[in-house]
């Protein structure tokens, strides 16, 4: 199965679980163990490619401007993550299944467990470092989601919180480091990257990149100082935290350091950091774990220093040490995964994950005890048991490893890592199933069904078998280590064997589990020491750290956005024309290039009109009619204007676009207060008044000097007009570019007025469901109500002139092409004659007459000019390419037929659904308000209160 | 004329500024639209003024910039659905709290404090 498959079945199958949510468990739990299976299926039908040491690629071209290619390959480590991903997955599905409870939303789950795991298989499958990145930041998301799972929690939120926080600055890390390594080589190419090692190792940019990468791989394998998040997620659901920390999420990191192995490890900066980091988190990680009472705290404190383990083995960059972790790295996730189950088993059996008040289990749970016995005596490191192998090849290593030239440094840490290992591996077994059985349990426990001991059984069993027989293991992990290596070292020649004779590893071993057990018998003054002792808490500091870095922004950021809007205005307006004034002082202006145009005295009296209209509504802004009426003389004179400056086109959309514009206002102020009161002092409005006076000389002044010189180069309007007719069939140059030069463009406008107009219904649903509505209900006009609600010389006058105006809009869509007009004035036109309808045969006789929904009539033209534009596609051409020939239809004249004018109906279609959606959806307010609109025109209101007819003083108060 | 036209776009500027910078939602939105008058004819210009040559294809020697027209056309009612969203939210604001001032009436203080109390 093609690569693309397995990486894209997870995420095409996280739609299938919320679909199956409501034909239960089963079918949801189902539906994603199907998903995973055909997922791991598709991965092993490359398997004997990948033991044929083929590397299988694929790949497409995504942004390869960018470097960005969804490039995939798979050799042996990608398979081996990839199978643990896809199989330890199948184990965590089925177990999930009888974990949750009857009340967690199974589907949710279910959907975020696939998200994670499609893109971990993304990760460990990628190989181009940009899309490995965008994989890995999906993993930080889709965990954050499963980590939290449980909202109700507050330490679910919390802990998801601090997960997303720490992985995501990792991960912003990470970034740097992997576009400085694509700079180096020159390519985003994995493939390509692994083989420059010199050429990266050489590079004075090798350290920065490194120290990055480094920072993005710790964060996610929570390595130190960044281990402490991973405890803090375990306030996940049991199935998660097994997932995450055994098989997933924490071995990214791992994962990470392995495939770059090649070209990043054997210089002493790797070694330094990488071991030492591992070393530290190893050692800590396994003295905090024995000291958690909580089962999973334990475990997850035992994850971060196994984690830490493996770091320290890849960080000592021989064949050897990758080998080594490769193995730990399979053993750990069998182990870790049962054991992370058997806690859940536990939990779920206990109600409680508290190892005090466990104890006695055996005789209670032997299934259970058996499964975590020996899952954890793996852990231990006891001979017959994988673990013991991965730990003897660490010891092994520890021993040539020298660090800060201090030999035994490092083979005397990794033996108290190993005993303090040990120890919390007896602990958990000693104080959980051993002992006596008590009689205080929260929950009478027993084994529960095979459901949840079945799947951690089943790695249990691999546990056993290749600690017995680690020969079964030794071609995987060969494969796999041969995969990290690379070129860069030869694959070593050591075999998995259990028994390699009297060597130090051996004593080291024998050290470790014998000082365990006796610290486990010293338990108790142990634990009272450690209580004594002070230490950091991680999670006071983290919460510390951000709660500096708000009040730091808050401190910043309030005195700028402290709610005033008008305050953002003026602080915008006053930065725009500084900015302004910065260009204008530093540029040169050139010399006029244009002749001054006289004026006569026609343009003068127009100009005074808008100047007069415009001061007018600035001091008589408050009295809200008059100013509708002064921005309705503004508008008549900017389209007087247009004409004026040869744009009939504008002209005309600027007066039909005012009349609905007036209209919608008129609506709005029905129900907003008729005027606005003075409340700002003298010196706020004179600080807005200089403000504003500024804005205005600047904006003048650029207008003026601009007009009076030749654009730069010449316009791309020249090729516009020498093609509107030859190419376009069109001779209004305007049209023809609206609608087929940059026809792409119309084409989202007309989507965008429909979007507003959709969004304007929605908010007026939105209202009349609400409070609002009752508020509506019980308003009182603040104006009389007319006598004659449709007045019956208007309801006549606007009958008889819609159809006169329907056929004015069909004039003016159809002759759009080669005389001014188009889609959108033909759109207004007509808009405005359905809305003289509402206006004088009132909301319910229109409504009763109104044969398609507005929204259809949206849909039906961006339907329109979108197919319109698919339409060329089918001979060949690129999308909204637009063709046109002439017909004669007899008695007519000859006319022109162009794909423009379908295209074009398109526009009007959506221009008038959406003016009307909008002013329909404002009038339904005022419907709501004054409910006894009358279905029959021409009548008299009765219901009108006759106290305001007598009462001329309430008229225009 | 080519003053008349820059120092109109000043003055609608200037006057859609200070109703932009006052209190209440009503004159806002008509210092919006004023704005929007600005801009638009500012967009236009940018054709440079030409009297009596539109771009209708004819006999004609030379004809006036198409480009900046069929831009600002658009732009013409585009201006209309984005007035319609804005006054909708400004009703719909007025209508739930009974209130159209633009700025948050609460002094910052007492919003923080509420802020830390949740």
């Amino acid at each position: 199965m093609s690569l693309f498959l397995v990486v894209a079945l997870p995420f095409l199958g996280a739609l299938l679980p919320g679909l199956m949510n409501s034909a239960g468990r089963q079918a949801c739990a189902g539906v994603t163990f199907t998903v995973t299976l055909a997922a791991l299926i598709g991965l092993l039908t490359n398997l004997p490619a990948v033991l044929a040491g083929e590397v299988v690629t694929t790949g497409v071209n995504w942004l390869p401007m960018l470097g960005l290619n969804v490039n995939l390959m798979l050799d042996g480590l990608g398979f081996f993550f990839a199978s643990l991903i896809l199989g330890i997955g199948l184990l965590i599905i089925a177990y999930a299944r009888y974990y949750l409870a009857r009340e967690d939303n199974m589907g949710e789950f279910f959907t975020y467990l696939l998200l994670f795991q499609g893109a971990m298989a993304g990760i460990v499958l990628s190989d181009n470092i940009l899309l490995l990145l965008v994989f890995w930041e999906l993993t930080s998301l889709s965990s954050f989601l499963l980590i939290g799972y449980w909202k109700h929690l507050p330490g679910g939120r919390q802990g998801a919180r601090m997960a997303l926080t720490v992985t995501g600055m990792g991960g912003l890390a990470m970034i740097g480091g992997m576009l400085i390594l694509g700079q180096i080589v020159g390519s985003y190419d994995l493939s390509v990257i692994l083989q420059n090692r010199e050429l990266i190792q050489s590079s004075p940019l090798y350290l920065p990149a490194l120290l990055l990468i480094l920072l993005g791989c710790f964060t996610k394998s929570a390595q130190f100082p960044f281990h402490f998040w991973l405890p803090h997620a375990m306030a996940a659901p049991t199935p998660v935290s097994a997932y995450l920390h055994s098989a997933t999420m924490v071995k990214a990191g791992i994962f990470l350091m392995a495939r770059m192995w090649p070209v990043l490890a054997g210089t002493p900066e790797w070694f330094l950091i990488v071991t030492t980091a591992g070393l530290i988190t190893m050692v800590l990680g396994a003295v905090i774990a024995l000291f958690k009472h909580d089962l999973k705290a334990l475990l997850a404190f035992s994850t971060v220093s196994h984690l830490g383990l493996i770091t320290m083995l890849l960080g000592t960059g021989t064949a050897f040490g990758a080998m080594a972790a490769v193995f730990h790295i399979l053993n750990h996730a069998t182990f870790k995964a049962a054991l992370f189950m058997s806690a859940g088993i536990i939990d779920h059996e206990t109600h409680t994950r508290d190892i005090r008040r466990l104890g006695g289990l055996r005789h209670l749970m032997p299934v259970t005890f058996v499964i975590a016995t020996l899952a954890a005596l793996s852990m231990a490191g006891i001979p017959l048991l994988n673990g013991f192998l991965s730990k003897e090849m660490m010891l092994e290593e520890a021993t040539h490893t020298a660090l800060f030239n201090t030999p035994w440094l490092v083979p005397a840490l990794a033996t108290v890592g190993s005993l303090f290992s040990a120890a919390y591996c007896f602990r958990l077994i000693g104080h959980t199933f051993l002992g006596p059985k008590r009689d205080d349990y929260p929950s009478a426990p027993h084994d529960p069904g095979p459901g949840l001991w079945l799947p951690p059984a089943i790695l249990v069993v691999l546990v056993v078998a290749i600690g017995v027989a680690p020969f079964l293991a030794e071609p995987l992990v060969k494969l796999v280590t041969s995969a990290v290596l690379g070129d860069a070292a030869a694959l070593p020649k050591a075999h998995l064997k259990i028994w390699h004779g009297l060597t130090p590893p051996l004593y080291m071993s024998v050290v470790a589990v014998l000082g365990g057990l006796i610290l486990l018998m010293l338990y108790r003054p142990a634990l009272r020491l450690w209580d004594a002792a002070p230490r950091p808490e991680a999670k006071t500091i983290f919460d510390a750290t951000i709660a500096s870095a708000v009040s730091l922004a808050r401190g910043i950021i309030h005195p700028l956005h402290n709610g005033a809007f008008s305050r953002y205005a003026a602080l915008m307006v006053v930065t725009v024309i500084a900015a302004g004034y910065h260009a204008w002082s530093t540029g040169t202006l050139g010399a006029a290039t244009r002749t001054v145009q006289p004026a006569g005295a026609v343009e003068i009296a127009g100009w005074v009109m808008l100047v007069a209209a415009t001061g007018g509504l600035v001091f008589l802004h408050r009295n809200r009619l008059l100013a509708l009426i002064l921005i309705g003389i503004v508008g008549l004179m900017v389209s007087v204007g247009f004409v004026f400056f040869s744009a009939p086109d504008l002209a005309m959309t600027q007066i039909t676009v005012e009349v609905v514009s007036i209209i919608l206002l008129l609506l709005a102020l029905n129900f907003l207060p008729n005027r606005t009161p003075v409340e700002s002092t003298v010196l706020r409005r004179t600080r807005d008044a200089l403000v504003a006076i500024a804005g205005g000389l600047a904006t003048l002044a650029m207008s003026y000097h601009f007009l009076l010189r030749e654009a730069v180069t010449s316009p791309i309007s020249e090729y516009h007009l020498a093609n509107s007719y030859k190419g376009g069939g069109g001779t209004n140059v305007v049209n023809v570019i609206l609608v087929d030069f940059r026809g792409f463009d119309t084409f989202g406008e007309i989507i965008v007025l429909g979007i507003a107009a959709l969004l304007i219904y929605a908010l007026t649903e939105t209202l009349l469901d609400g409070p609002v509505r009752a508020r509506l209900l019980n308003r009182t006009p603040d104006q009389p109500r007319a006598g004659d609600m449709h007045p019956t010389m208007m309801v006549v006058l606007t009958r008889v002139m819609m159809p006169v105006v329907l056929m004015v809009g069909f004039y003016i869509f159809w002759r759009g092409h080669n005389e001014p007009g188009g889609g959108f004035i033909a759109g207004l036109v007509v808009s405005i004659a359905v809305v003289m309808q509402y206006m004088a045969s009132g909301f319910s006789w229109t409504s009763a007459r109104l044969r398609y929904p507005y929204h259809g009539v949206i849909g039906a033209g961006v339907l329109t000019a979108g197919l319109t534009g698919i339409g060329s596609w089918f001979v060949g051409k690129p999308f909204l390419t637009s063709d046109f020939t002439y017909v004669r239809i007899p008695p007519f004249e000859k006319f022109e037929l162009a794909t423009a004018a379908l295209f074009d109906l398109g526009v009007f279609l959506a221009v008038v659904g959406a003016v009307m959606l909008s002013l329909e959806s404002f009038s339904r307010l005022a419907r709501r308000a004054d409910a006894q609109d009358s279905e029959h025109p021409m009548d008299i209101d009765p219901s009108r209160d006759p106290a305001d007819v007598t009462n001329p003083a309430k008229e225009g108060a | 004329m080519e003053l008349l036209v820059a120092s109109a776009i000043g003055i609608l500027t200037a006057a859609g500024i200070y109703l932009v910078l006052r209190l209440r939602s009503f004159p806002v939105i008509i210092g919006m639209s004023l704005l929007t008058y600005a801009v638009n004819v500012f967009l236009f210009a940018s054709g440079r003024l030409t009297v009596g040559a539109p771009p209708i294809l004819g006999d004609a020697a030379s004809y006036t910039d198409p480009l900046p027209q069929a831009l600002v056309l658009t732009a013409i009612v585009i201006s209309f659905g984005m007035t319609a969203v804005v006054v909708m939210i400004a009703l719909g604001a007025y209508l739930g709290a009974d209130d159209d001032h633009v700025d948050d009436q609460a002094p910052p203080e007492a919003d923080l404090k509420a802020e830390d109390a949740t």
